[in-house]
């Protein structure tokens, strides 16, 4: 009932919707380029999302797979092939007709290993070639060499290139094409005139003329220029901004709920740790992981740190992830005693307001984050107090991040670690990199060469398994079995789930934040602005 | 002159006093975070309201003031020794002397020394106590900090070495040690007291700086480094014009520090 008034409403302010007009909002920084197959930064990514033309979209709002270019799709061969069939008579930016042939060439020059495509490494599942087959200008079969996992979800970030067009990826099927890029100023996109949606009363969308992205990296002056109404969007504004905008402005300040972003602390259980014997076997013990976690009041850290706009969090897997967050997993409730009843498990003593482990050595540890960034260091110092009621002393040590990364990566030379985690994919095979217990990025102790605990060897079996499943509901199953695990033996403590937060100005129509990115402009293509807002761009 | 004098050192034995005595003045320890009362105004209880963790400003002002009006004017003496050693030198000795420690005064001032608190920061043993690495931080403001004081001073001690008063001194007999300890150094003080001044609000601020890429003090200890980084949002200053506090005791401090000046200017 919900979804049929969602597209009522959609469907009743796409006629109300007034064409042309600019939209105007802010990029961070400059895009690091603009070719869609080579996006890693955030800049690069608004503009392949805005400009670039995808076989398969997941709708922001529902997180359902949409048909785009391709009208419909088929898995087979167990997760290695993928059949689509593609909508007819499309043309790129340029008029050049858009073909299998160009889905093919861009899988070919995507899995090209001399390319480095990040977008790529998603399809990587086994070494070897991906194949395609064309039977016909408008149907394509690619087989990869080994089934991935969550195939057609990886189609939404892939943008279609032209084979013919000479203007190379300049020939865009998104709504919009770059049209002028001045470096640390903007970037500017306007309306692709082939584009092929139309909205209810036939009319070839987008609704607006043209995109002014400018370069701001100072997010004061995005939020003054916001408030003056010379932007009519923030995609993301953080907290203490939003709680500031919302008293001024409260139309304007959106909050969509929990986001893909949290905040974690994880012990370092790496035994080759140039860090004291005892200490190692303090942060081995899921009781010790445990009792910190309950000794944490997360309640506060969000109505302080966050202004109420995050949520404790649970698990891995946030509750804006709908399909894969699992709904029956419990939090660690904030819980003093319980904590000192765990720590008591383990031979520790509360003694003079001073936690003693068996062998008397005085609980004390250093927590290290990331400089500069205000809400990891709040929520440093509200966890050092937290602790200190049981007895643990905390020294919060603040570094710029690259000495933080070598340390974490490298010489794995420090005891726990405040930093955050944001999972841009919904789907787990995303995530192997952390979890498998030989990866790169297993926080707590990478690359080991055999699974350290049992857990951790259950998790690598049931991470494998949901890989090589095809059917979504038993790959579920896994990987709710691998929250669990990760819930019970807390290797990472998550903290909190933060808000997805933006500001949006009355000026712009049809605009539904979102819970993930892009929040705010992920129906670009039926953006509108308000008559006044077209009469003060007239002027 | 003289009463305004005597109040400037009436107020800053006062603040000194205040801080050095903040474990008993100050109603509530600097860390205690009243988590309830987060960002409260200005109160009975709270007499500078709380900061965004619900920790008591007034008490933070006062063990901050402690932190900073210790180690401030410890950096700033450690610098400007530093520059009347280098600075003197270069302008007294002149020639082939001057010409090298002017290279590397230039040397000094280019350098981006950012790199180095980084270097220091990382290699800091991680249990090492927030004091600890502010002592540190303030050491090395100190032993960088010299170079702009150095070049005045050089050209203070050169002015005074071609004055009509050393030549006197010189033509009388008086030579070494005598002539830079009796005529050139007392013509110098006004110029060193200044530099030394102006030095200690550097360094504070600096500290403030510093504090962005975690060499400042680090949480839960205050400074007026890190009590002066909640004025980067001009909307909280609107609202909240108490924290301009520690902005109010930082000007107060390095007014009555000037205020404390010698009025003799020295003679070219």
């Amino acid at each position: 009932m919900k979804r049929l008034l969602t597209v009522f409403g959609i469907t009743a302010a796409s006629l109300l919707a007034q064409w042309g007009g600019e939209l105007r909002f802010c990029l961070r920084s400059d895009p690091k380029t603009f070719n869609p197959l080579l996006v890693e930064d955030e800049a690069s990514e608004t503009v392949r999302y805005l400009t670039g033309g995808v076989l398969i979209r997941v709708n922001r709002l529902t997180q359902e797979l949409e048909p785009e270019l391709a009208t419909s799709w088929k898995i087979s061969q167990q997760g290695r092939a993928i059949t689509f069939q593609l909508r007819r008579g499309v043309s790129f930016s340029d008029g050049t007709p858009f073909t299998a042939d160009d889905v093919a060439y861009t899988m070919h020059a995507l899995m090209d290993p001399a390319l480095h495509s990040p977008t790529g490494d998603s399809f990587r599942s086994a070494p070897g070639d991906v194949q395609t087959t064309v039977p016909a200008p408008d149907r394509i079969t690619i087989v990869f060499p080994a089934p991935v996992a969550g195939l057609d979800r990886l189609f939404d970030q892939v943008a279609i290139l032209s084979s013919r067009s000479p203007k190379k990826e300049a020939a865009t099927l998104g709504p919009f094409v770059v049209s002028r890029y001045t470096p640390g100023t903007e970037v500017v996109l306007e309306r692709n005139p082939q584009y092929w949606k139309t909205d209810a009363g036939g009319r070839r969308l987008p609704y607006l003329d043209a995109i002014h992205l400018d370069i701001q990296q100072n997010r004061e002056i995005e939020l003054v220029r916001f408030l003056r109404g010379e932007l009519q969007l923030i995609n993301t504004i953080d907290p203490e901004m939003f709680s500031r905008l919302s008293k001024q402005e409260p139309a304007m300040a959106r909050d969509a709920g929990p986001s893909l972003e949290s905040e974690m602390i994880w012990f370092n259980q790496n035994p080759s740790a140039p860090l004291p014997d005892y200490e190692k076997s303090w942060f081995r013990s899921q009781n010790f992981r445990r009792a910190i976690s309950a000794a944490i009041n997360r309640a506060d850290i969000c109505r302080i740190v966050y202004y109420g706009h995050a949520q404790p969090a649970v698990g891995p897997v946030s509750p804006a992830n709908r399909f894969w967050f699992n709904a029956a997993l419990k939090s660690h409730p904030f819980d003093p005693k319980d904590a000192l009843a765990r720590l008591a498990r383990d031979g520790f003593e509360l003694n003079n307001g001073v936690l003693r482990d068996h062998d008397g050595h005085a609980v004390e540890f250093s927590l290290i984050t990331n400089s500069g960034n205000k809400a990891r260091e709040q929520m440093a110092a509200m966890i050092q107090q937290d602790l200190a009621a049981i007895g643990i002393k905390l020294n919060i040590v603040t570094l710029d991040f690259r000495s933080l990364i070598e340390r974490i990566s490298q010489s794995s030379h420090y005891e726990a670690c405040l930093l955050g985690l944001t999972n841009y994919d919904l789907d787990p095979s995303s995530q192997m990199n952390v979890w498998l217990s030989s990866a790169e990025n297993h926080q707590w102790y990478p690359n080991q060469k055999k699974p350290a605990t049992p857990w951790e060897a259950e998790i690598d079996r049931l991470m494998q398994a949901q890989a090589a499943a095809v059917v979504p509901a038993k790959r579920k199953a896994y990987f709710d079995q691998v929250q669990e695990i990760v819930s019970d033996q807390a290797p990472f403590l998550y903290l909190v789930t933060k808000d997805s937060l933006s500001a949006v100005s009355p000026a712009v129509q049809n605009v539904q934040p979102a819970m993930i990115r892009p929040q705010t402009y992920w129906n670009a293509e039926r953006l509108a602005l308000a008559p006044a807002q077209l009469a003060r761009n007239a002027r | 002159m003289k009463r305004a004098r005597n109040i400037a050192a009436g107020v800053l034995i006062l603040i000194f006093a205040a801080s050095l005595l903040a474990g008993f003045v100050a109603p509530a320890p600097y860390a205690a975070q009243f988590r309830d009362l987060v960002s409260a105004p200005a109160s009975r209880r709270f007499w500078l309201g709380t900061d965004e963790l619900g920790r008591d400003r007034w008490s933070r002002l006062l063990y901050g003031t402690r932190i900073s009006l210790l180690l401030a004017p410890a950096a700033a003496m450690l610098a400007t020794f530093l520059a009347v050693v280098i600075g003197g030198v270069a302008g007294y000795a002149g020639g082939w002397c001057d010409r090298v420690i002017r290279r590397v005064i230039d040397l000094f001032l280019s350098l981006p020394w950012l790199f180095l608190f980084l270097i220091v920061r990382s290699l800091l043993p991680l249990d090492a106590t927030p004091l600890t690495s502010v002592i540190v931080t303030f050491t090395i403001m100190g032993l960088v900090g010299w170079a702009p004081a150095a070049r005045i001073i050089r050209a203070g001690a050169q002015s005074l070495r071609n004055s009509d008063l050393v030549l006197h001194a010189r033509a009388c007999g008086c030579h070494g040690l005598r002539l830079v300890l009796v005529h050139i150094a007392p013509g110098l003080k006004p110029v060193i007291f200044a530099q030394f001044w102006i030095a200690i609000p550097t360094f504070i601020l600096g500290e403030a700086s510093l504090g962005l890429i975690g060499l400042g003090v680090a949480e839960p200890l205050p400074s007026w480094g890190n009590l002066l980084r909640e004025l980067a949002n001009p909307q909280s200053v609107m609202s909240n014009p108490w924290i301009l506090a520690p902005l109010a005791v930082l000007v107060i401090v390095v007014s009555c520090f000037q205020l404390l000046l010698p009025e003799r200017e020295f003679v070219s």
